[in-house]
């Protein structure tokens, strides 16, 4: 096995940012606005630099997809222990449709030309909350997956997977090589230190084209429109039980 | 680990009702850094950028959750302090090689601007710590670098400045405390005042006097918490920076190895002087974190409030009162930016940019704290509210390490002895 483990890291809004529609209902504004890390994936990058510290795996290498500013999302997970990065350049246009279904064939083109033995994800971006890529990454590989791991195993070629299901706690054992998406308790990411902020100056990144990879960025859906979920309305205030059966038959509600 | 505490404290938080909780619950997010004209992080270098958020993270999840508790039970927050200590905020300026981080002036301007949006006096005192760390690992010989600063740089054991006396503050050259040599010790007679951290740290930087009057009779010893003779007074009642024990440190008949001197005997009041200059660009750094995170705070607040049927963001006088604020905090921050670039380059003019950057960004910050509060209305009067504990901790800002009155005597000394 070759003991790397790719993490995908999404440079997302910064959670928190007030959203703001742009106004002509086509998007949300970006420019300008403070983007770091997508939380799912600092949980992804804490795993696998923490199965590397178990020594159960050898080198963490850390990916992102998008325009140069997604070097700077790379170099927070190399200030987190990732030994190197990989930095996909997609920009313009395509950045802008660029979606869960694009990236996992990036990811499972880079999973192969690495060898890879892991792939870590985070489970959903907090901006578009798809929870999709995982999943699609898995399929395109026929690779077993393992998602919203709240705690992770390795046992030498097995992997244990305890995951967050609506019903409960499911643990699942499934081989090496796979897809493993990161749930909210998997672990709690560290803190860069000042000394690794330093190391990451150092660590490599390597810039990829979509099209070296052989992927079709083409995108097979169209955003219509976006706008804010509808105002709160203000509530209507009852006497007695009577008012309020008969409002609640009025509205259609019983 | 920036988003995950906080989000999941705000999912278990659930919707609060109240307005008044969901503000002092929202306190957190809304501190940190959202773009606009006053984003701290703009002209950075990448590198710079990862230290801030580094500091702002731990300050919105380490510090800012506790700051309100810190300062009403006067908890000095050693567990916190170990935790940045951990992260290279213990010796940010010290060199690696005794544990340092080995960082420039700017880079801990950045960081210390960040960590005090999370609790300005915990901040405050981290960088006094930073300050004897610092004075140790370049003054001090390799025995004593190797002594004190790895466990200072950990935060393993803290430190205290001391130099203020009862009777010499502004005229620090005037010192009483004495150290009479006797053979391989100093006895050392005297006690200082307003020592941050006193009593309960460990290693005190004492200025004292081993020769003649003046600046030039002065030497700097290391005293070790524990060495007989070694006392402290009551712990003060302050009005803010409640999260650092303040006491006068008391010496009688203080035995002090000799080789603890720092430098030879005489130049104890330049190194004094030079840990000062450092320690001014920290402060004013602090100041700008607290006007930071009150500019929000208030930004926040004229959003939220309504009076006279609209809200108070759609009153000019507030909007023109706001953009004074941030063009204030915006002006001293790059002042302090180059203060602190002229200390680190060696610059002629470091020792008076360091005093004009202590000078006006402490005044101006204060102000703006000040006004932010006024913002707020009653509710800024309430210790529930964030903004009055920031005004109360920067008030002293514009007092210590050398007040501001002080600063001018500089400042006004460079103009005025070039001719």
């Amino acid at each position: 096995m070759s003991g790397r483990v790719l993490v995908g890291v999404k440079r997302v809004i910064d959670y928190a940012v007030k959203i703001r529609v742009k106004p002509d209902n086509s998007g949300v504004v970006t420019d300008g606005v403070k983007h770091s890390m997508n939380p799912f994936c600092e949980i992804a990058v804490e795993e696998a630099v923490k199965l590397k510290e178990k020594k159960l795996i050898k080198e963490v290498v850390a990916v992102s997809c998008g325009p140069q500013q997604s070097q700077e999302t790379i170099r927070t997970a190399l200030a987190m222990g990732a030994d190197r990065g990989i930095h996909v350049e997609v920009a313009g246009k395509d950045y802008e449709t660029l979606g869960p279904l694009q990236v996992s064939k990036i990811m499972a083109a880079l999973a192969k030309k690495e060898d890879a033995q892991l792939i870590i994800l985070g489970k959903q971006a907090i901006d578009d909350d798809c929870n999709q890529t995982g999943q699609m990454t898995a399929a395109l590989l026929d690779w077993p997956q393992g998602t919203f791991a709240s705690e992770v195993s390795l046992d030498g070629d097995k992997v244990k997977v305890v995951r967050e299901i609506d019903g409960g706690l499911e643990t699942i054992k499934i081989s090496t090589p796979a897809v493993l998406t990161a749930d909210l308790r998997l672990n709690t990411p560290r803190y860069a230190t000042l000394p690794n902020i330093m190391k990451a100056k150092k660590k490599k990144i390597a810039n990829v084209k979509p099209a070296d990879l052989g992927v079709d960025l083409t995108s097979r859906l169209e955003v219509l429109k976006v706008e804010e979920p509808p105002q709160r309305q203000a509530g209507v205030k009852v006497e007695t039980v009577e008012d309020l059966v008969g409002k609640l038959k009025e509205t259609g509600r019983i | 680990m920036a988003a995950v505490g906080p989000l999941a404290r705000m999912a278990r938080l659930g919707s609060s009702i109240c307005r008044n909780h969901r503000l002092i619950s929202n306190r957190n997010s809304q501190r940190r850094g959202i773009a606009s004209c006053i984003d701290p992080s703009y002209g950075l270098t990448d590198e710079q950028k990862e230290f801030q958020k580094v500091a702002f993270d731990f300050a919105a999840n380490e510090m800012a959750p506790h700051m309100a508790e810190w300062d009403q039970k006067e908890i000095f927050p050693v567990e916190t302090m170990r935790k940045a200590a951990q992260l290279g905020f213990g010796g940010i300026y010290v060199q690696p090689d005794v544990g340092g981080s080995g960082l420039s002036r700017l880079d801990t301007s950045v960081i210390f601007e960040a960590l005090s949006t999370g609790c300005v006096s915990t901040t405050a005192y981290i960088s006094i710590h930073n300050m004897c760390a610092w004075m140790i690992d370049t003054f001090g010989n390799n025995e004593q670098r190797e002594k004190f600063c790895p466990d200072l740089c950990l935060m393993e054991k803290f430190a205290s400045y001391c130099l203020t006396e009862p009777g010499s503050g502004s005229d620090a050259a005037s010192l009483l405390t004495t150290a009479q040599r006797k053979g391989d010790h100093y006895i050392l007679n005297g006690s200082k005042a307003f020592i941050s951290g006193g009593g309960d740290t460990d290693v005190y930087v004492v200025m004292c006097r081993t020769g003649g009057k003046g600046p030039k009779g002065i030497s700097c010893l290391v005293v070790e918490k524990g060495t007989p003779g070694l006392s402290f007074g009551k712990k003060e009642k302050k009005v803010g920076w409640n999260s650092q024990p303040t006491r006068a440190v008391i010496f009688e008949d203080c035995a002090v190895p000799v080789i603890n001197r720092l430098g030879e005997e005489g130049q104890g009041f330049g190194i004094a002087m030079k840990g000062l200059n450092g320690g001014r660009i920290n402060i004013a750094s602090c100041s700008l974190g607290a006007a930071h995170a009150c500019v929000q705070l208030a930004r926040d607040h004229l959003l939220v409030r309504k009076q006279f049927g609209e809200t108070l963001s759609n009153n000019q006088f507030l909007q023109f009162r706001l953009a004074e604020m941030a063009t204030k905090l915006v002006a001293s921050r790059l002042l302090v930016r180059e203060a602190a670039t002229a200390l680190q380059d060696g610059r002629p003019d470091a020792v008076s940019l360091c005093s004009m950057a202590k000078l006006f960004v402490t005044d101006e910050c204060f102000n703006i704290c000040n006004q932010a509060l006024q913002m707020h209305g009653g509710y800024g009067y309430l210790k529930d509210y964030a903004v009055q504990q920031f005004v109360r901790d920067i008030r002293v800002h514009q007092i210590l390490e050398g007040t501001n009155e002080v600063m001018r005597m500089i400042i006004s000394r460079n103009l005025l002895t070039e001719l």
